[in-house]
């Protein structure tokens, strides 16, 4: 490959959108070419720069109160056409309470642990975004673990692990008291590529330790899990690996260095 | 694109079923802040960028029955972009805007010299001025791929091009933005 031709594919390769032969080419001419590689060299710090200084703008919180109210007034009339439009869980939640007086008492003990994680899920989803909603994500902001920590004692009968993920690229910020299951809970929150990560910690004395595969909940990445004696969810717009990394990161933070090292990404 | 071929025939008081508003919510609501951040790149104003980003939105409603695909990033931020430009049109009427032209908009052979090298001494300031001053076709490409990470077939699905053009646009605007850094640096010197 001439430098003409090299030239024309920087953009391309420093995206790895490039074929991999056209791809180990220009690498190749890279190489020995320095004025080329001075020119890739002047595209990678503008992309570094530009997704490093420019601003990630979230939508205000008015504005996402005014779409969530248009979509819900879409489909308001049609419930109101239709009649009520009961969710699928609690026609499985009714359906549960049939089979349970019918069928005999195994399904009691089944039945309300798989309504339990779905309903948690929710409640939980829910928190994340009365969080992000209300402006009230934070009643502790810090980055600092032994700041959040010492705050949570006094307004909870238990004492939430704390720990600062910065150098696996999820820094905390803050903390807050929210009220999930029927009982005030902590909650910490870690932000990871400007997305917003809610974490739900509360004992849990009986649970067999675990790491539930993520759900997704109206379009939010769920997952849960149980470690000494805690319990877990965690709740983000993130996608569900980078979750699911901070997730083994928080719920077990003993096992960060084999299974956290995955480096931070922009 | 379905979007610009479907009749507007359909009225705003389109409703969606309760299955459908479950389906908008997983699907399209999450992007929100996507859709809110490349309004703000393309107007360039806080308030009418919310003004875009809740029409879009309508839009989307209103045309729920055509997303097919389980992209809705994609889906949503291609009404987002088409709303904006529509409101940049709006903004600058007639003939006082000139339609894109790649070959008009991208630096001539002969200005083209050395661009900027990215110093400390370039600002995040510069860099976000820098990016005010390319064409807006340009600045879009380089947010959806820099700030929002899409692929360049993503990209060719929400500006609505070929993808040969997105590669052509994303190597052109970041050689403008190049070019405008090394003016606005000899301009501070």
């Amino acid at each position: 490959m001439v430098c003409r031709e090299v030239m024309d594919r920087l953009s391309p390769f420093l995206d790895d959108e490039l074929d991999p032969v056209a791809s180990r080419a220009v690498a190749h001419h890279l190489e020995s070419c320095p004025s080329c590689s001075a020119a890739i060299d002047r595209q990678r710090k503008l992309s570094e720069s530009l997704r490093h200084d420019l601003e990630y703008h979230r939508a205000p919180d008015l504005l996402r109160a005014r779409v969530v109210r248009d979509v819900r007034a879409a489909a308001g009339r049609e419930r109101a056409r239709a009649g009520p439009a009961a969710p699928s869980w609690r026609w499985l939640s009714a359906a549960a309470a049939v089979i349970a007086v019918v069928g005999g008492t195994w399904v009691l003990a089944i039945m309300p642990r798989v309504l339990g994680d779905d309903a948690t899920a929710r409640e939980a989803v829910s928190g994340h975004i009365r969080s992000l909603m209300a402006n009230h994500l934070t009643d502790v902001a810090s980055t600092d673990q032994h700041t959040v920590k010492p705050w949570f004692a006094g307004k909870l009968d238990y004492s939430p692990p704390v720990t600062d993920f910065a150098a696996a690229g999820y820094p905390l910020v803050g903390g807050r008291l929210d009220y999930l299951q029927g009982r005030p809970v902590a909650a910490l929150v870690y932000l990871h590529r400007k997305h917003i990560i809610n974490a739900f910690v509360w004992p849990e004395a009986s649970a067999h330790e675990q790491l539930a595969p993520a759900v997704t909940q109206q379009g939010y990445h769920v997952i849960h899990g149980v470690h000494a004696g805690m319990k877990y969810w965690v709740v983000s717009d993130l996608n569900e690996e980078e979750l699911a990394v901070f997730a083994r990161m928080f719920v077990a933070p003993s096992a960060k260095p084999s299974q956290g090292a995955v480096p931070p990404q922009r | 694109m379905t979007r610009e071929s479907r009749p507007e025939k359909a009225t705003p008081e389109r409703r969606l079923s309760s299955q459908e508003m479950e389906r908008f919510t997983e699907c399209v609501l999450p992007y929100l802040d996507a859709a809110y951040n490349l309004a703000r790149y393309l107007v360039r104003d806080p308030h009418e960028a919310e003004e875009a980003v809740q029409e879009a939105f309508l839009r989307a409603i209103r045309h729920f029955e055509g997303f097919r695909g389980v992209d809705g990033r994609a889906w949503l931020l291609s009404i987002v972009r088409n709303t904006c430009f529509t409101q940049l049109r709006r903004r600058r009427p007639g003939s006082e805007r000139v339609e894109f032209d790649e070959e008009i908009h991208s630096p001539r052979e002969e200005d083209s010299g050395p661009e900027a090298d990215l110093t400390s001494a370039t600002t995040a300031e510069s860099v976000r001025e820098g990016l005010d001053q390319i064409a807006v076709e340009y600045r879009e490409v380089l947010v959806l791929r820099e700030l929002e990470g899409l692929s360049y077939k993503e990209i060719a699905h929400v500006a609505g091009v070929p993808m040969g053009t997105v590669m052509s646009r994303l190597a052109r605007g970041r050689r403008q933005l190049l070019l405008a850094l090394r003016v606005g640096a000899r301009e501070n010197d």
